[in-house]
């Protein structure tokens, strides 16, 4: 996994090709997973499903085909200030569409679930 | 200047403002990084916009998933997770100082099921779409149940899977580049830079319909049958 390129100057990890085939496999096995699950009746749960599915395989593309998981730490810091930044412009939207419909504010942060619940 | 000059031997495409080539790299790396973060945001907006509306029309959201049919999206996810293995294996073999060869064959064969994609998606999906009527706009036909809301998802679907096709035509126009320089021996195991960056854009893209295949063809109650 830490093999170095045996050229002079170079850093960077070569990553096995086993790697890269158990990476490419495991993506073809969520895909298929994902396609099955989305057919059996889970209720709300497959959204979930679906999206931590997602995840899953993207941080397998970003850490492994990516190299992410060999990348220098200003690198990394970049790549997580886009995700926090698109996680804050997510999550300021949806708590102002979300709570458009409170009649009663006494209510308050009780309705947060029900109204996340909705979503799925 | 002068210290630099004294390695007589650097390798070519080595840029004189940076001290090691691996500095280089890490450069261009967070450079390419920096632009996907603006990708990330660009998809991010409708991403979201896509969640507010289907929070606000959801049964509509899903008579209009039911439009689209999950063999071609699911074909399509796998012919893109095949590319990017490929595209992995070209740039691995740029970097162990392969025949160029074969790093032209991998990204020919990128290039090749780059192209696959785009060929399912216009002609088995936007096609078959247009045929239908259920093309907001310019075929309409539907009228059942939810029309306008699935109108709504279908111009979500045009637009995101419009997008995400443009990008990969500009991938495979970078992937043309790639092939030529590649067979001009501009790559080295020591420089590498354009394959490595180009690499992260064509995963990029790989990753955006990761998300669109689940968003618009799967979770849409696909257990009631269609």
């Amino acid at each position: 996994m830490s093999e170095h390129s045996e050229h002079g100057g170079s850093t960077e990890h070569v990553v096995p090709v086993s790697t890269y085939v158990s990476v490419f496999l495991a993506l073809i096995a969520l895909t298929a997973l994902t396609t099955g699950v989305a057919y059996m009746d889970l209720g709300q749960w497959n959204t979930v499903a679906a999206l931590t599915i997602a995840v899953i395989k993207m941080l397998l593309v970003v850490l492994f085909f990516m190299h992410v998981k060999y990348a220098a730490g200003l690198t990394r810091i970049a790549i997580l200030a886009g995700f926090f930044w698109l996680l804050i412009m997510i999550t300021l939207t949806l708590s102002d569409e979300l709570t458009r419909g409170w009649e009663i504010v006494s209510h308050g942060w009780g309705m947060i679930i029900p109204l996340m619940i909705r979503l799925l | 200047m002068s210290e630099l000059a004294a390695h007589s031997a650097h390798p070519p495409g080595f840029a004189h403002q940076f001290e090691t080539i691996a500095q280089q790299r890490e450069a261009g790396k967070l450079g390419m990084w920096v632009f996907l973060v603006t990708e990330i945001l660009f998809f991010g907006g409708m991403f979201t916009a896509y969640t507010v509306y289907r929070s606000l029309h959801l049964q509509a959201f899903v008579t209009g998933s039911h439009l689209l049919e999950v063999k071609f999206g699911a074909t399509n996810t796998a012919v893109l997770i095949v590319s990017s293995l490929t595209m992995a294996l070209a740039i691995r073999s740029a970097q162990t100082g392969k025949r160029k060869g074969q790093t032209i064959f991998w990204l020919i064969l990128t290039m090749l099921l780059g192209a696959t994609f785009l060929f399912l998606k216009f002609r088995f999906e936007w096609y078959h779409d247009y045929v239908d009527g259920i093309v907001p706009g310019v075929s309409w036909s539907y009228h059942g149940p939810y029309a306008p809301g699935a109108q709504l998802f279908m111009c979500f679907y045009f637009f995101m899977t419009g997008l995400h096709a443009l990008h990969m035509v500009v991938g495979i126009g970078i992937l043309t580049v790639l092939i030529i320089m590649t067979a001009r021996n501009k790559f080295s195991s020591e420089y590498y830079a354009p394959l490595e960056i180009s690499g992260l854009y064509w995963h990029f893209v790989d990753i955006v319909w990761i998300f669109l295949f689940p968003l618009l063809y799967l979770i849409g109650g696909r257990y009631l049958g269609s």
